[in-house]
């Protein structure tokens, strides 16, 4: 019998999609049952709490969540939120609710024997709750109490190798694409990009030394899966410089109709029979493909790599071998002057163990931003407040067009006196010289 | 219910400590077709709605059998998901950055029948567990943030406002009959922790009623200087206030300066603003990621606002209905739903969507609003 009673929760269970509502059921039926006889380190009734709480901010329209306050391990700023609930009398099991976050291996591969451990250790001491993942990449841990934590912390890192993740004012848990594990579009090898950049930069993971918070992210190709280019202080996502790989016989595959286009992905309606010249080369956006009835040709000079023609025959055309990523800086979320991509600010970066280029971007980043940010800057909002050339001057990166969409309509150029021919101290004598006054 | 310690000693915290050792090595984990063929995949094929199969240079093929659920899964679904995966896929799995749920395995036959199992694997409430799906040009799961089940701050719920629309939109989960992908997402306030301001479609939690201040208990509760600097638009300032003929040291907030961001109240829990009436959604269209034809662009207000109307939200899951319906109709093969927009125009998207255009989406932030407004003679009528 269930403990509180959920009617409006309850209309969730119906419809096709996987229900939460009955998810968390099943959970807190699984936790009364008890058939391994687990010895809870946190209430038995954590998930109907929930439920019932849940189902009052059904009611009301309104969150039962307070701001949980400094919580944590000994040592770390970061990896656990604090969460306590409004109605602590009511729903006593979810009372004290704290998130862990758990740091997720690159590209999220997992097998079951490590899995499972990891979910033994969230039913003994938490509330049998997740989040696969959270919007960050990591491993959420939805609710436990503060004795747990380090008890938690204690046995991930003793038992199971792992580390937590990371919140607050400083670098957030990472996260990358699956890359060349699986994508033959990957420029270069995220996940091992992902991994060696988390371990190289631990400390700034664990220990707030940042004005915000500041997020990495890695995505193999400019198809963009893991949405770097929205979702990342600094992005970095795979590229190349050479020409695209043509496979002519596997492009006749295609013109012949042998071969699905775009691997399928369409079809689910009938788009009439594929025609290379109007859904490859006219959708090229820069007009630098033809197609003369036998045979394709790219002229790759003028190709921004779109991925399209790519992605539409992935059987015929295959990315080049002269690879790398490009390096784009300071996306955010709306919060406050407006939301921001990432601007580019590497075209071309080799990516290649141990990866020093792309350290040495982020860490001349890190110096300025550091210094001269404001507490709860953005990195990107800083640039927009001290200009993308003070960017550029930070980490000795020199102008270049592929910098901007289009040159400054506006002249209102800050020229620097070391510019200028004679620098800017005149004697005002000399001037009258020339002029009466 | 005995407190069993794992080895930690308060008393001397730092005694056997281990710290910083990041995450797990990913290739721990690949499963041994992943590990035989990395970096040398040729290409790739979707053999129906939910079966990717990947070709490597070496002729080896892997299916990949994709799977939604909810972001919030419990530690025995969990345990579920590991008994499939020791059954059919060699004891691996992997999860994707939408929360799917992708098992491989070696041949077609046996993507089949998992695909079978998986679709079969029903809730006891009726929903399923593992249905198959999000591949190619249909709609995939929803990335979202926490709503009503875990955070102060959310102006909905993401958990069941996530549910609703994949109830929707369950049909073209399971197909291929979008003209590109159409991209979903949720977060359940504008601090938008799952960023939600590039997708085709996304659904963002927004309050309309400026902070409560509890004058009574603030200046015990809260340090007002951090409440005050808390606040991105300066509408907070400190004040002092009468309470029962005792003057108290409290703040005043600027109404009409308040853009409803909830910063206060993460600073200070004498500041909430959650309200039934004043907090709904908005619904934003438009945006990519992909640099595939046109660059990555951000998605535009389309909704200003919809009330919250739980547990089933109908008017969030008509107006989406609406928008992919209009798309799916009139959009060329491989146009993203901001590129269709912008072929036929704005005012031409609102006709077509049957949505209303009111004033509240003309921006009037900062600087970037003007570049919003039209400066051509080129409009249709
Ligand atoms: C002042 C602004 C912000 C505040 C006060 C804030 C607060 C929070 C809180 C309290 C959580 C934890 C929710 C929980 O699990 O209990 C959270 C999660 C998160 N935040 Fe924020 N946030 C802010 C801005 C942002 C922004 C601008 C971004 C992204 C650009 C962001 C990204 C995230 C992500 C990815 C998560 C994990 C969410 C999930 O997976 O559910 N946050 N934030
Ligand atoms: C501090 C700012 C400015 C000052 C002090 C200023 C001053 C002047 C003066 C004194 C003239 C007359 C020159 C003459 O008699 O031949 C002039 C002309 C003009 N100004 Fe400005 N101006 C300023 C900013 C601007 C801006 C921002 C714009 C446009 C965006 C602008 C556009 C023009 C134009 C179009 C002319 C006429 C030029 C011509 O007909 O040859 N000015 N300005
Ligand atoms: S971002 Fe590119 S390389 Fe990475 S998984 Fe997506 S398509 Fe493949
Ligand atoms: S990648 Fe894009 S720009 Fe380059 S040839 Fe193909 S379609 Fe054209
Ligand atoms: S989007 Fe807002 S309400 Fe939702 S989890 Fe993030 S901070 Fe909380
Ligand atoms: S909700 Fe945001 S804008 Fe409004 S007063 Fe609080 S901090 Fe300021």
């Amino acid at each position: 019998m269930a403990k509180h009673k959920t009617p409006l929760l309850d209309q969730l269970e119906s419809g096709p999609w996987p229900s939460f509502v009955s998810d968390i059921k099943q959970e807190a039926e699984h936790r009364h049952a008890n058939p391994d006889g687990i010895e809870y380190q946190i209430p038995v009734d954590v998930c109907d709490d929930l439920l019932g709480l849940l189902e009052m901010s059904y009611e009301d329209g309104e969150t039962h969540w307070k701001h949980g306050g400094i919580v944590g391990v000994f040592g770390y700023g970061g990896g656990v939120i604090g969460r306590y609930c409004d109605q602590p009398q009511k729903f006593p099991g979810v009372a004290h609710f704290h998130t862990v976050r758990v740091a997720q291996p690159a590209g999220k591969y997992y097998s079951t024997e490590y899995l499972r451990k990891l979910m033994d250790l969230w039913d003994f001491r938490g509330s049998g709750l997740t989040n696969m993942h959270g919007a960050t990449g990591d491993l959420v841990w939805l609710g436990t109490t503060t004795p747990q934590l380090e008890e938690i912390f204690w046995t991930l890192t003793h038992d199971l190798n792992t580390d937590l993740g990371g919140s607050g004012s400083n670098l957030r848990t990472p996260a990358s694409c699956l890359g060349q594990s699986r994508c033959e579009y990957a420029c270069y090898d995220t996940q091992s990009l992902n991994y060696a950049m988390t371990l190289e930069y631990q400390d700034e993971l664990h220990r707030p030394a940042f004005p915000y918070k500041f997020k990495f992210k890695f995505d193999g190709c400019p198809n963009g899966c893991v949405a770097s280019i929205a979702r990342s202080d600094f992005s970095v996502i795979g590229t190349w410089k050479d020409d695209i790989k043509i496979d002519h016989d596997a492009v006749m595959g295609y013109v012949k109709g042998e071969f699905a286009p775009n691997a399928g992905a369409h079809s689910g309606r009938d788009w009439g029979k594929f025609d290379i010249e109007k859904e490859v080369v006219a959708l090229c956006p820069t007009g630098c493909m033809s197609w003369d009835g036998s045979k394709l040709s790219i002229d790759n000079k003028e190709c921004y790599r779109c991925m399209h023609c790519i992605n539409t025959m992935p059987r015929a055309l295959h990315i080049g071998d002269e690879r790398g990523a490009s390096i784009f800086v300071g996306a955010k979320a709306p919060i406050l002057d407006g939301a921001q991509m990432g601007s580019l600010l590497v075209p071309f970066v080799p990516v290649e163990d141990p990866y020093d280029e792309v350290k040495e971007v982020v860490e001349n980043l890190w110096d300025w931003w550091m210094e001269e940010g404001k507490n709860r800057e953005r990195i990107g909002e800083t640039i927009r407040r001290m200009s993308f050339q003070k960017m550029l001057e930070v980490t000795g990166i020199k102008a270049d067009p592929r910098h901007v969409q289009e040159p400054r309509t506006n002249p209102y150029i800050f020229w620097k006196e070391e510019d200028v021919t004679g620098g800017w101290e005149r004697d005002i004598n000399e001037f009258r010289k020339r002029h009466q006054r | 219910m005995a407190f069993i310690s794992a080895g930690y000693n308060p008393d001397k915290p730092m005694e056997g400590r281990i710290s910083d050792i990041g995450p797990r090595k990913f290739d721990e984990f690949y499963p041994p077709v992943i590990a035989r063929n990395k970096g040398k995949w040729l290409y790739h094929e979707i053999v129906e709605p939910g079966i990717l199969m990947h070709k490597a240079e070496s002729g080896e093929e892997v299916y990949t059998v994709r799977c939604g659920g909810a972001r919030l899964v419990s530690v025995t679904h969990v345990r579920e998901i590991c008994d499939i995966a020791d059954k059919f896929s060699g004891g691996f799995v992997r999860f994707t950055t939408r929360n799917n749920i992708e098992f491989m395995v070696e041949s077609k036959d046996e993507a089949l029948k998992l695909k079978a199992e998986l679709n079969s694997r029903k809730f006891a409430a009726g929903s399923h567990k593992f249905p198959v799906g999000g591949t190619g040009a249909g709609i995939t799961n929803i990335v979202h943030t926490q709503g009503w089940v875990h955070c102060h701050t959310p102006a909905t719920d993401a958990s069941g406002t996530v549910k609703v629309v994949m109830d929707e939109v369950f049909a073209e989960f399971g197909a291929h009959n979008m003209p590109a992908p159409l991209r979903i997402s949720m977060a359940c306030c504008l601090n938008m922790c799952g960023a939600v301001h590039c997708s085709d479609i996304a659904i963002l939690g927004y309050h309309r009623k400026p902070p409560l201040i509890d004058h009574e208990y603030l200046d015990n509760l809260c340090e007002i200087p951090l409440a005050v600097a808390a606040c991105p638009t300066g509408a907070i300032r400190p004040s002092k206030t009468e309470i029962n003929g005792k003057t108290v040291n409290s703040v005043a907030i600027k109404n009409e300066r308040c853009m409803f961001c909830g910063n206060c109240y993460t600073m200070c829990p004498s500041l909430p603003l959650s309200d039934k009436e004043g907090d709904g959604l908005v619904i934003m269209a438009g945006g990519k990621i992909s640099n595939r034809i046109s660059n990555p662009k951000f998605s535009k207000v389309v909704v200003a606002f919809i009330p919250n109307e739980p547990p089933r939200w109908p008017t969030l899951a008509k107006v989406v209905r609406q928008i992919v319906d209009a798309y799916a109709k009139d959009a060329r093969k491989y146009e993203r739903l901001g590129d269709w927009a912008e072929r036929i125009g704005w005012e031409r998207f609102f006709e077509k969507c049957d949505l209303e255009f009111t004033e509240h989406l003309i921006d009037d932030f900062r600087d970037p609003a003007y570049y919003t407004w039209r400066q051509t003679t080129n409009f249709k009528w």
